[in-house]
C-alpha cells in the first residue's frame, strides 16, 4: 500500500535532524497558525498563491530563494564546523553518513533553490517593466514553473524528516548513484526534487526568451534594450539549450536505477563518463545562467549610481553574447584528470581561458562607467564595487584551473572549492544583494535601511574572504574536498579562520533580516512616492512604486539607450495619454494545483507508491486539460478605470 | 511618474528591427511554442549522443542488425511521414474554416499515427519476448529509451489531437482554438523531424 515507506524511515535514532525537524515543524505551524488566526489566508490565495502578475511570482521566487539561503547556510555552518572539530584523534559531531548527506544537499540547494531562484526572481521582476510591457509572454505558465520549483524545494526539505538525503554530492555521479552503490531513497530525492524545478526552469526560458524576443516597447529596438534584459536574454537562451541535457541525463540515471537499465553501470556496457560529460553539458552552461543576469545587474547599478551611461554598451551586449556561446564549449574542464587525453585537454584549457576574454571587456566596461562619475555609494553599489574586486580573484583562480597540469595537481582539492565560492557568493550572491537593495523599493513601495544594507555588505564581503581564502591555502597544502575527518592537524589553524569567516556570514544574514524588520517598520517615513528613487535610467522607474499591475496605462515609446533618462533630460511636461482598455491575465490556480500533484507524484515515486504516483499524473493532467479547454483568460479593465486608477495614483485632478 | 510619451517614433523607422511594439498573440503563441520543442529536440539530443555512444556496448547480446527489420521501419516511417502530410491538409483547412474537411484529415492522421505506434510497440514486444529487453545491454538500454521517449511523444500527441477534435467539434474554428491546432501541427511535424533522426542513426546506421 504505502511501497516502500515505513516508520523506520523517519530517523528516530539521530537526535540531530531531529530536532531540526521539531523546530522547523513548530517554525512552520506558528506561520500557518498566524495566517489562519489574522483570517489571512483569503488574501494570500487571491493576491499571491494564484497571482499570474510577474512581479508577485517574482517576489515569491526571491522569497524562496531566501528561506532557502538559510537552509543551505545551515548545512555550511555544520561542515565548517565539523571540520574544525574532527582533527586528528577527535571524530566532531557529525559521522560520515550524515556529514555526506550534508554536502549533497547543501550543493544541490544552493544552487538550484537559492542562486536560481534569485536570478529567476530578479528576471520576473525587472525584464517586463524595463521592456515596458505589461507582463511575461505566458503569465499563467510562469506561475506553473514557480510552483514547480516550489515543490523541488519542498521535496528535497522532505528528505530531512522522511528518510534520507542522496551522499553522492550535488554532482550525483555514477556508479556511486547508481542502485548498486546508493539503493536506498537519498539519490532518488535528489533526482525527482530536481527533474520537477527542472521542468519549471525550462519552461521559464521559454517563456522569457519568447518575452523579450516578442513583446517590447515600441520603438525599443535590440539595441536600445537596457543590458539586463540582454543578460537575461542569454541566461534564457543558456536555459533552453542546457536543462533539458540535464533532464535527459536524469531521466537516463532513473531508468538505471528503476528498471535496471544500463546506461551509468559499472555491467553490460554503462558507461560512467558518459554521465560527467552531459551531466556538465548542462553544468557549465549553468554556472553562466547563474553570473549573466548578475552581470546585467551591476550593470544597472553601476551606471546609475555613477550618472552615467553605461560605458560601451555594444560591447557589453557582445560579451554577453560572446560568453553565452563560448559557455558551451568549455564543460570539459571539470574533469580533466578523466584522462580524455592531451589534445583534448589542451583544446578545453584554451577555450576555458579564452571564456575570461570577454568577462575582462564587462570588468573594463565597469571600470570605465565608475570613472569620473558621480558615484553615490548605496548598499548596491557597494555590492557591485565588492564584486568587482572579489569576482576578478575568482576569475583568476579560475584561470589557473583551467591550465590542465595545474588542474591535475588541484582536482578536487578545497582550492577548487574555494574557487567556486569565490565567483558564486562574489558574483551571483552579491549581485543578488545588489539587485535587491536596488530594486526592492520599485516592488514594495519603500527603501531599505542603508544603514543595515552596508552592514550586511562589510560582513559578507568580510565573512567571504575570512570563510574561502584560507581553503586556497589549505588546497595548495593538499586537502581534498569534502572530509567528514581531518587526517592533518597542521591544517587546523587556517579551518578555524574558515570558520570564524562562516560566523561573520552568519551576521551577514542577521542584518539582512534587521534591515527587512527595520524597513517594514518604518517604511511611512521612507516611501518612495516618485517611482524613481535612484534617478535611474530605464523604464521600471517610469512608472510608480509598486506599479500597478498593469505596469503602464500606456505603453511607453522608446528612443535611446536609457530610455527613461531620455525622457528626463527632455524634461517631460506631466500630460494624460489617452487611456484605453487594457487586457489583463485572469489569476489561475493550476500552478499551484500542478505544483500539488508533482510533489504527491514525486513523493510517491520516491519511495515505489505507484497507485499514488499514477493518481497524481492524472491530478497533472487533469488539470492541463481543464486550463486547455477554457479561454477568457483576460479580463478587460476599462479605459474608464484605468483613467480613475491613474489618476488617484499620480494625484492628478480631473481633466480640463 | 510620469506616463507622458516621448514624441512617437515613426513606426515605419524601428518596425524592421523588432521596435514595432508587442507582437500580436497569435505570433507570440506559435513562437513560443516553436522554441519549447526547440528544447525538446535539445533533449532528444541528449538521448541521441547518449545511444551514439552506448551503441556498440552490446555486452554479448545482440547487436542491431540481429534485431532489426528495415521492411517494418520503412512502413513505420512511411505512416509517420504521411500523416505529416494529412496534418498540413488538416491546418489548411482549418485555416478556411472547413470544418468537416479538417475533421477527415485529422482522423486520417490520426490512424496514421496510430498504426506508427501499433509498429513500435510490436516491434518492442517481439524484441523483449526475444530476450532482447532495456536491461539486457547499455546498447539496447540507449535504443529503447531513445525510440521509446519519441514514441511517447507520438502518443501524447495522439491524446492531444483527440482533445483539439473534442474543442474543434464543441468550439468551432474560433481563433484561440485555430491558435492551439497551429501548436498542435507544430509539434506533430516536429516528431518527424526527430524521427529522420532515429531511423537513420538508429535503424540505417545500425543495420550496417
Amino acid at each position: 500500500m504505502l511501497g516502500n515507506l515505513t516508520w523506520a524511515a523517519i530517523p528516530f535514532d539521530q537526535p540531530l535532524p531531529l530536532y531540526a525537524m521539531g523546530v522547523v515543524g513548530i517554525f512552520i505551524l506558528a506561520v500557518l497558525g498566524l495566517v489562519t488566526v489574522k483570517g489571512w489566508w483569503p488574501y494570500l490565495w487571491r493576491e499571491w498563491l494564484t497571482s499570474v502578475d510577474h512581479k508577485r511570482i517574482g517576489a515569491m521566487y526571491f522569497i524562496l530563494g531566501l528561506v532557502m539561503l538559510l537552509r543551505g547556510y545551515t548545512d555550511a555552518i555544520m561542515m565548517r564546523s565539523q571540520q574544525a572539530i574532527a582533527v586528528g584523534g577527535a571524530q566532531g559531531y557529525l559521522p560520515p553518513d550524515h556529514y555526506d548527506q550534508i554536502f549533497s544537499s547543501h550543493g544541490t540547494i544552493m544552487i538550484f533553490f537559492v542562486a536560481m531562484p534569485f536570478v529567476i526572481g530578479l528576471m520576473n521582476f525587472v525584464v517586463p517593466l524595463q521592456l515596458g510591457v505589461r507582463d511575461v509572454a505566458f503569465p499563467t505558465l510562469n506561475s506553473v514553473s514557480f510552483w514547480l520549483t516550489a515543490s523541488g524545494a519542498l521535496l528535497i526539505n522532505v528528505s530531512l524528516v522522511i528518510g534520507n538525503f542522496a551522499r553522492t554530492g550535488w554532482m550525483g555521479y555514477p556508479p556511486l548513484s547508481g542502485l548498486a552503490f546508493s539503493p536506498g531513497v537519498g539519490v532518488d530525492y535528489y533526482l525527482w526534487s530536481l527533474q520537477i524545478s527542472g521542468i519549471g526552469t525550462l519552461l521559464t526560458g521559454v517563456n522569457f526568451v519568447t518575452t523579450i524576443l516578442k513583446l517590447r516597447a515600441p520603438g525599443m529596438i535590440y539595441f536600445r534594450m537596457p543590458v539586463f534584459c540582454w543578460t537575461a536574454l542569454a541566461a534564457n537562451m543558456l536555459i533552453i539549450a542546457a536543462f533539458p541535457i540535464l533532464t535527459a541525463t536524469f531521466v537516463m540515471l532513473l531508468l538505471d536505477r528503476y528498471v535496471g537499465m544500463h546506461f551509468f553501470t559499472n555491467d553490460a556496457g554503462g558507461n560512467q563518463m558518459m554521465y560527467v560529460n552531459l551531466f556538465w553539458a548542462w553544468g557549465h552552461p549553468e554556472v553562466y545562467i547563474l553570473i549573466l543576469p548578475m552581470f546585467g545587474v551591476y550593470s544597472e547599478v553601476v551606471a546609475t549610481f555613477s550618472g552615467k551611461g553605461l560605458f560601451s554598451y555594444r560591447s557589453m551586449v557582445l560579451a554577453t553574447l560572446g560568453i553565452c556561446i563560448l559557455s558551451f564549449m568549455v564543460w570539459l574542464h571539470h574533469f580533466f584528470t578523466m584522462g580524455a587525453g592531451a589534445d583534448v585537454n589542451a583544446f578545453f584549457g584554451i577555450m576555458s581561458a579564452i571564456i575570461a576574454v570577454p568577462t575582462g571587456v564587462k570588468i573594463f566596461n565597469w571600470l570605465f562607467t565608475l570613472y569620473r562619475g558621480r558615484i553615490v555609494f548605496t548598499t548596491s553599489i557597494l555590492f557591485a564595487i565588492g564584486f568587482m574586486v572579489t569576482f576578478v580573484l575568482g576569475g583568476m583562480t579560475g584561470v589557473l584551473l583551467a591550465v590542465p597540469p595545474v588542474d591535475f595537481v588541484l582536482h578536487n582539492s578545497v582550492f577548487l572549492v574555494a574557487h567556486f565560492h569565490n565567483v558564486i557568493i562574489g558574483g551571483v550572491v552579491f549581485g543578488a544583494l545588489a539587485g535587491y537593495n536596488y530594486w526592492f523599493p520599485k516592488a514594495f513601495g519603500f527603501t531599505l535601511d542603508e544603514r543595515w544594507g552596508k552592514a550586511s555588505f562589510w560582513c559578507w564581503l568580510v565573512g567571504f574572504y575570512l570563510a574561502f581564502v584560507p581553503l586556497y591555502v589549505l588546497g595548495l597544502m593538499g586537502m581534498t574536498r569534502r572530509l567528514q575527518h581531518i587526517p592533518d592537524p597542521s591544517w587546523r589553524p587556517l579551518l578555524l579562520v574558515a570558520e570564524l569567516g562562516a560566523i561573520v556570514i552568519f551576521f551577514a544574514i542577521v542584518c539582512m533580516i534587521a534591515q527587512l524588520y527595520v524597513s517594514i517598520r518604518t517604511r511611512e517615513v521612507r516611501r518612495d512616492l516618485t517611482g524613481d528613487p535612484w534617478n535611474g535610467r530605464t523604464l521600471e522607474w517610469a512608472t510608480s512604486s509598486p506599479p500597478p499591475a498593469y505596469n503602464f496605462a500606456v505603453l511607453p515609446r522608446v528612443e535611446t539607450i536609457d530610455a527613461f533618462w531620455e525622457m528626463k533630460r527632455k524634461g517631460l511636461t506631466r500630460v494624460e495619454p489617452a487611456y484605453e482598455t487594457v487586457e489583463m491575465p485572469r489569476n489561475s490556480p493550476i500552478g499551484f494545483v500542478i505544483a500539488f500533484f508533482a510533489v504527491i507524484a514525486g513523493f510517491s515515486a520516491i519511495w515505489h507508491i505507484w497507485w499514488l504516483v499514477i493518481l497524481g499524473l492524472l491530478g497533472i493532467a487533469v488539470t492541463v486539460l481543464t486550463f486547455g479547454w477554457s479561454e477568457n483568460r483576460e479580463r478587460e479593465i476599462p479605459a474608464n478605470e484605468i483613467a480613475r486608477m491613474e489618476r488617484a495614483r499620480l494625484g492628478l485632478g480631473r481633466p480640463a | 511618474m510620469t506616463t507622458a510619451t516621448i514624441d512617437a517614433v515613426p513606426a515605419e523607422r524601428v518596425r524592421g528591427r523588432g521596435g514595432g511594439g508587442p507582437a500580436p498573440t497569435r505570433i507570440v503563441v506559435a513562437y513560443g511554442f516553436w522554441i519549447f520543442i526547440l528544447s525538446d529536440i535539445v533533449m532528444f539530443s541528449g538521448l541521441f549522443a547518449a545511444y551514439a555512444v552506448l551503441s556498440g556496448n552490446t555486452a554479448g547480446g545482440p547487436t542491431g542488425s540481429e534485431l532489426f527489420d528495415l521492411r517494418r521501419v520503412f512502413i513505420e516511417t512511411m505512416c509517420l511521414l504521411v500523416s505529416s502530410y494529412t496534418c498540413g491538409l488538416g491546418a489548411l483547412a482549418a485555416e478556411r474554416q472547413q470544418r468537416d474537411r479538417y475533421l477527415v484529415f485529422a482522423a486520417l492522421t490520426f490512424l496514421l499515427g496510430a498504426a506508427f505506434l501499433f509498429i513500435e510497440i510490436s516491434e518492442f514486444a517481439g524484441m523483449v519476448a526475444k530476450g532482447a529487453g532495456p536491461s539486457r545491454s547499455g546498447f539496447l538500454s540507449g535504443f529503447f529509451t531513445l525510440v521509446g521517449m519519441h514514441g511517447a511523444h507520438v502518443t501524447s500527441g495522439l491524446i492531444w489531437l483527440i482533445y483539439m477534435v473534442a474543442q474543434v467539434i464543441v468550439k468551432g474554428l474560433r481563433p484561440h482554438v485555430l491558435r492551439r491546432l497551429l501548436c498542435w501541427s507544430l509539434f506533430w511535424h516536429a516528431l518527424d523531424i526527430i524521427w529522420v533522426g532515429v531511423l537513420t542513426l538508429v535503424y540505417l546506421m545500425g543495420i550496417t
